[in-house]
Parts: structure tokens; C-alpha cells; sequence
């Protein structure tokens, strides 16, 4: 089944040996953790050319993630989507709640193979630190999540899980004590300790081979898309649709229809309280070339290269960096980046609720949002396939708040 | 050096100061000081004080939002010099006030991106202007350096590049074949700070490192005293201390003459330090 997944089926395959897609990508890591990166490199390679591996990531995804994930057509809610036929793809169905498990078992093989006893990890909405604190549980590795303390407050349940799964939870309160914080702080703690320890990296972007890694982990989502849509409709999508935050969901499900140039590639970027407002996370909207956590790609900066605070509702979204490839298709052409406020999205999360019973969580709801958009454009017979990329159990504590649905508060904002 | 070159920037300062301090028999002891903190002007006095207590090399910080190679003493001064205002005109200046204060070669250290941002050939003729000697990058890799290279080289300025225990011997040599000036060998595999003693790692990265280059090899990460400075310069062309500088100033908050005295003496301290390693 997943030999498939790491051999990208078209040609011209990016990266090149330099870890670039286009003018994007690279490997900008201190010397000291040169030798790491190319360790991971190596025995990515080989492990994804080995038989024996394939086969054992194959077992993990079917028998304890529940692989394959249905493909969900929602009929009500894409009543609101000017007559598209709305399909999603259902991530939230996996083991621990989101795509992420698809990119953590890899990766917790990969540590094992390479001999590494320990795992750290950045985690924004707690969906990757939940997901690598599982994986460590299942292969007894000893498990650190950093985490900005804003998003701590806000997926606190998540850090519950992570701590009853055996992890140690790392507030980080440094800069904009979120996912970018996070990421820092994991660095620097993995250079000091990289004899040791994997970096679990959570998203398509970082240093190579970390983006290549992770989307060929979540390809997955794209590949099982692609076959269930056909088998449902007879035909391929009019659009794929996903939220990016870092771009791990999206890479995974754009990647194996890059080569079917009638499927748009379609991300939905958190655009907080709106782009104009200078408050968002819309990287590929708002954002321009440079450098940050390891590899080049859109940036959310000032004009002398220091890196602005993102604002997002959602934790998962709320990054000032994009992986390097979404950089490329956007330059390209092939991908298109949409802005989705705050308020259009929690719209959405709860429209969703309401006509086919999926909470999903906001990140995805941004992709939902997107969705509406485009189905209206779209017009009738439309067909698109949007990413359901985690559940929103986490998020009812903000969604409590926002819609006012707690004893006592004003109902139904 | 031709006429082109000394009319640039300070690469062949640089050279001769730590030519000089290998004829004298000791190693450099090199200072690195944050632009901007707590002030620009503030930060201008500081790095002058630690040149008048000992230091024969400054580094100026340029401060990064990101600063992923730096402990949390130089997280918290870059944060109050960008919560300042801080900016690279600021920068500028206070490599070329250190400078025409001290005589001394004057560096910046900073991350790429604020580089890349500005324009790597703005940035070197800028700095060579200010009478600056070089640069370090340490987190742009020889692979992706040609086009800072080419900047510095045309404007006289030399590029540090960093090596780490971890660098395997054909790497040392990629690297230090690209670089000039010096070799900044890190000494522990980790982010700046102190530490309680120095790595058993840094003596055989320097001997490794030695092994590829001619150029002067200087050690940073974990140098805080003049016993540690003492040990360094045991086995190292150069002894960098940041950190413990930095530090002496968040622990004076509010009394800049309390601060300068005591950089000055921490100065001296590791300057004693390096004439005593051997």
C-alpha cells in the first residue's frame, strides 16, 4: 500500500540535492547541527527505499492509526457552497485526532533507526505534540514538546494529554510565546543534545530534508484522496482545499495532484482580524522572501529582516512561516493562498457542526471557510475535496468563549 | 594590502592584531556587545569600556527577533534593543564610534536573514564604511554564502565562519578554505552562555581545525573567567567572551557607571587570562 507515498509520481521532482523547490528551501542550520541534518537525510533515504520500513509504517497506519481515513460527503453543509458538492477528507478520524499522526510515525521509525533514544518537538495547537507524545509512548522513546505558553493557555487539554501520554511539557515564554517561540526554543535545545535526540520536526518547512520528510509522510492524505474522489464521482476534483499554517495537511493532500493541472491547489491562510488590520498569520498573502527557522521561504516581517508577530485565532495557524514548497507554488502559479479571517472561519466551524455534526477544529474550519468561497465561485456541479486536518474537541474551550456557549454567558453570538 | 583594500574595510586590521598577539606570545581575547543595549548610545560605552579594560577584538550584535543560537542572557538584551527601537543604521554606528574610540578591529555578528533583507553588498559597503573588519553569520552555511563572499571580499571585510565539534574533518576544510579572518570554533555543542567549565571538546576541534587552515583559530561559547580564558588560550589563537559581558549589564540595570567599572574589570580579568594560558 504505501510504497507509493514516498516516490512522488511526476517529473521534475523537487527538491534538488541542495533541498530547494524552485528559489525556496535550502538548509540555513548552524554548523553544529550540519552533521544532524544530514543524518536524517540519509536515513530517510534509505529507509524509504527499504522494503522492511515501508512495510512497518504501512502496519502502524493501517492497524493503529485506522487508515485509511473515509472521505466524508457533506450534502447540508455544502448547501452553503453555491451548489458544489463539498467531500472531506477525513484526518480527524485518525488516531490522536489529526493528520499529524501520519508525519509522527514515520518519524518516530526514523529516530529508532538512526539509534535515538529521545524526541523533542515544537507543538502550536498541541495536535503534533499529542501525536509525537503518542508515538513516543508506543515505541518507548523519552518525549519533550516545547510549546509557547499563549498556546498552552489556550489548548490546555492538549498539554493534559501530552503529560498523560508520559511527555514533558516545556511552557516557552520567550518572544511571541507561540509556535515560532516554540520551534527556538527546540532548536536550541537540540543542539545541545542532537547525540541523543531526533527532532520531531511537526510541518512541511525547516530545514531539508525536513520539508520533503514530512509532505512524503503526508502524502498519504492526497494519494487515498485521489483514488476515493475518483471512485465516488468518476472524476478527479474541480479544487483540493486546505488550511496552511507551517503547510503539513496541505502539502500532503496538494502533493499527488501537482501533475493534474485541473485540479486548483487551493490554501487557506489564517488571516486573523484581516490582513489589512496587520493582525494574521497570512504568510503567502502579506509576506515577503526570507529566512527563518532553517530554510528560505515566504516571512512575515518588518524591513530589516526581524520577524513580525503573527495573530491567528488558531494556534495551529498562528506562524509567521510557510513550508518552502507552498513558497514554490505559489511562485509558480500551480498553488493559490487565500486569506480566511477569524470570524469567517469560526463561521464555518460552526456551520459544520450544525449540518453534518463535525466539529472540526478551527485550523480546518479555515479550510471550510475557503471552501464556501470557492464553491460559490465554482458554481454548481463543482466538485472539491477539502482537508478535514484535526477535530475540534481542543478548540471548545475558545469556541465556548467566542460563541458564548458556557452557563451564564450570552447565547449564540 | 593594496591601496583598494585599506580603503575599504578592516580585514587587514584584524590580521595584524591577532599577528600581533600570536608574536606577543598569548592569545586575543575578542568581546562580543549587542548594539542597542540598553541604548545605542549605551551600548557604544560598554563595548569601548571592555576595549579600556582588555579586549583587543569587539563584536557588535546585530539584534535578530529570532536569535536561535543564543542563550537566554543575549535573548533578553536583544529584546530590549529591538523593543528600543534598535535598527541597523544603529548598528552602523556603533561599529564605527567603537572603532574610532578604540582603534580596534570591530566586527558584527548577527543572523542571515536581517542581512539577506538589507542586501548583502549594501551591508558590506556600509560596514566597511564604518570602518568595520568582518562579519559573522553563523547561520549561513559555506553553501549558501557565495553572494555575502563576494561582498565582503570586494569590500575588504573578512567572513567568520563557525565551527563545531560536530564538523567532520572534510567540512572543517570546506569551511576554512572559504573563510578569512579567522576560525570561530565553538567550543561545546549548544547556545552562547556560561558555563561551568570549558568542554574537553574544544582543544581537539581546535587541533582538527588547525589541521585544515593557517588562519588564527579563536574559541567562543562558555568562556566566562579568567581561569576559563586561561585554559582557552592554552590551545586557541583567541578567546571570544559574550555572554559574561552582556550579563554584567542586565545585573546593573539603572547604574551605568557601576556597569562600566565592572566590564572593564571582567575586561581585565580575562585579559590576564589570555596572557597566562601558556
Amino acid at each position: 500500500m504505501s510504497a507509493e507515498y514516498f516516490h512522488p509520481d511526476h517529473e521534475g521532482e523537487v527538491p534538488d540535492a541542495r533541498g530547494y523547490f524552485g528559489a525556496f528551501g535550502g538548509t540555513f542550520v548552524p554548523e553544529a547541527l550540519r552533521a544532524a541534518m544530514d543524518e536524517v537525510a540519509d536515513a530517510y533515504e534509505k529507509a524509504r527505499n527499504d522494503p522492511a520500513f515501508v512495510a512497518e509504517l504501512d502496519d502502524l497506519m493501517v492497524n493503529y492509526a485506522g487508515r485509511p481515513s473515509p472521505l466524508t460527503e457533506v450534502p447540508r453543509f455544502a448547501e452553503h457552497a453555491g451548489g458544489a458538492r463539498v467531500f472531506l477528507k477525513r484526518e480527524d478520524l485518525n488516531h490522536t485526532g489529526s493528520h499529524k499522526i501520519n508525519n509522527v510515525l514515520g518519524q518516530a521509525l526514523l529516530t529508532r533507526r538512526m539509534g535515538k533514544t529521545r524526541v523533542i518537538a515544537e507543538t502550536g495547537a498541541g495536535q503534533h505534540g499529542v501525536a509525537t507524545a503518542t508515538a513516543c509512548a508506543l515505541f518507548g522513546l523519552k518525549c519533550t514538546i516545547y510549546m509557547g505558553e499563549i498556546d498552552t493557555e489556550r489548548q490546555a487539554l492538549n498539554v493534559a494529554r501530552m503529560r498523560m501520554l508520559g511527555a514533558e511539557v516545556i511552557a516557552v515564554s520567550s518572544g511571541s510565546r507561540t509556535l515560532k517561540d516554540a520551534i527556538n526554543e527546540a532548536f536550541r535545545e537540540w543542539v545541545a543534545t542532537v547525540d541523543e535526540t531526533h527532532y520531531l520536526f511537526g510541518t512541511a518547512a525547516g530545514p531539508h530534508p525536513f520539508p520533503a520528510l514530512v509532505r512524503d509522510f503526508h502524502r498519504v492524505i492526497g494519494v487515498e484522496a485521489r483514488r476515493q474522489i475518483q471512485e465516488r464521482v468518476g472524476r478527479l476534483p474541480d479544487a483540493v482545499v486546505a488550511c496552511v499554517g507551517g503547510g503539513s495537511n496541505a502539502i500532503g493532500l496538494f502533493h499527488p495532484f501537482v501533475a493534474d493541472a485541473d485540479v486548483r491547489l487551493v490554501g487557506c491562510e489564517a488571516a486573523g482580524h484581516g490582513v489589512e488590520s496587520g493582525e494574521h498569520a497570512a504568510t503567502l498573502t502579506a509576506g515577503e522572501p526570507g529566512i527563518l527557522h532553517g530554510s528560505r521561504s515566504f516571512v512575515l516581517q518588518d524591513d530589516e529582516g526581524q520577524i513580525t508577530e503573527p495573530y491567528s485565532i488558531s494556534a495551529g495557524l498562528d506562524y509567521p512561516g510557510i513550508g518552502p514548497e507552498h513558497a514554490h507554488l505559489k511562485a509558480s502559479g500551480r498553488g493559490e493562498y487565500r486569506p480566511v479571517t477569524d470570524a469567517r472561519a469560526m463561521e464555518a466551524l460552526r456551520l459544520l457542526s450544525r449540518t453534518e455534526g463535525i466539529i472540526p477544529a478551527i485550523e480546518s474550519a479555515h479550510a471550510l471557510a475557503g471552501a464556501l468561497e470557492l464553491g460559490r465561485e465554482l458554481g454548481e456541479d463543482a466538485v472539491l475535496v477539502v482537508n478535514l486536518s484535526g477535530r475540534g474537541d481542543k478548540d471548545m474551550d475558545t469556541a465556548a468563549r467566542y460563541f458564548g456557549l458556557y452557563d451564564g454567558e450570552e447565547n449564540d453570538r | 594590502m593594496s591601496e583598494q583594500q585599506t580603503a575599504g574595510g578592516r580585514l587587514d586590521l584584524l590580521s595584524a592584531t591577532l599577528a600581533d598577539t600570536a608574536a606577543a606570545g598569548r592569545a586575543a581575547l575578542v568581546g562580543y556587545y549587542p548594539a542597542g543595549f540598553p541604548t545605542v548610545d549605551g551600548a557604544v560605552r560598554a563595548a569601548t569600556a571592555m576595549v579600556e579594560g582588555g579586549c583587543d577584538i569587539v563584536e557588535i550584535g546585530l539584534p535578530h527577533s529570532d536569535p536561535v543560537l543564543d542563550g537566554p542572557v543575549i535573548q533578553t538584551a536583544d529584546d530590549i534593543a529591538l523593543r528600543g527601537g534598535v535598527r541597523i543604521a544603529d548598528v552602523l554606528r556603533t561599529v564605527r564610534e567603537v572603532h574610532a574610540a578604540t582603534g580596534v578591529p570591530v566586527l558584527v555578528m548577527t543572523y542571515w536573514n536581517p542581512v539577506d533583507r538589507y542586501g548583502p553588498e549594501r551591508f558590506a559597503a556600509e560596514l566597511a564604511e564604518a570602518g568595520g573588519a568582518g562579519c559573522i553569520l553563523p547561520d549561513l552555511p559555506v553553501e549558501e554564502s557565495d553572494a555575502w563572499r563576494k561582498a565582503a571580499e570586494q569590500h575588504s571585510l573578512a567572513t567568520v565562519f563557525v565551527v563545531a565539534p560536530s564538523s567532520r574533518d572534510e567540512r572543517l576544510a570546506t569551511i576554512t578554505a572559504a573563510g578569512s579572518g579567522f576560525v570561530y570554533a565553538a567550543s561545546l555543542m549548544g547556545v552562547t552562555g556560561g558555563r561551568a567549565a570549558v568542554s574537553a571538546q574544544a582543544a581537539t576541534l581546535v587541533e582538527r581545525t588547525r589541521a585544515t587552515t593557517e588562519l588564527p583559530v579563536c574559541v567562543g561559547l562558555g568562556v566566562s573567567n579568567e581561569a576559563q580564558a586561561a585554559q582557552v588560550a592554552g590551545f586557541a589563537d583567541g578567546v571570544i567572551v559574550g555572554s559574561a559581558f552582556v550579563k554584567v549589564v542586565l545585573e546593573h540595570e539603572g547604574d551605568e557607571p557601576g556597569a562600566l567599572a565592572r566590564l572593564r574589570s571582567l575586561a581585565g580579568e580575562l585579559a590576564r587570562g589570555v596572557r597566562s594560558g601558556r
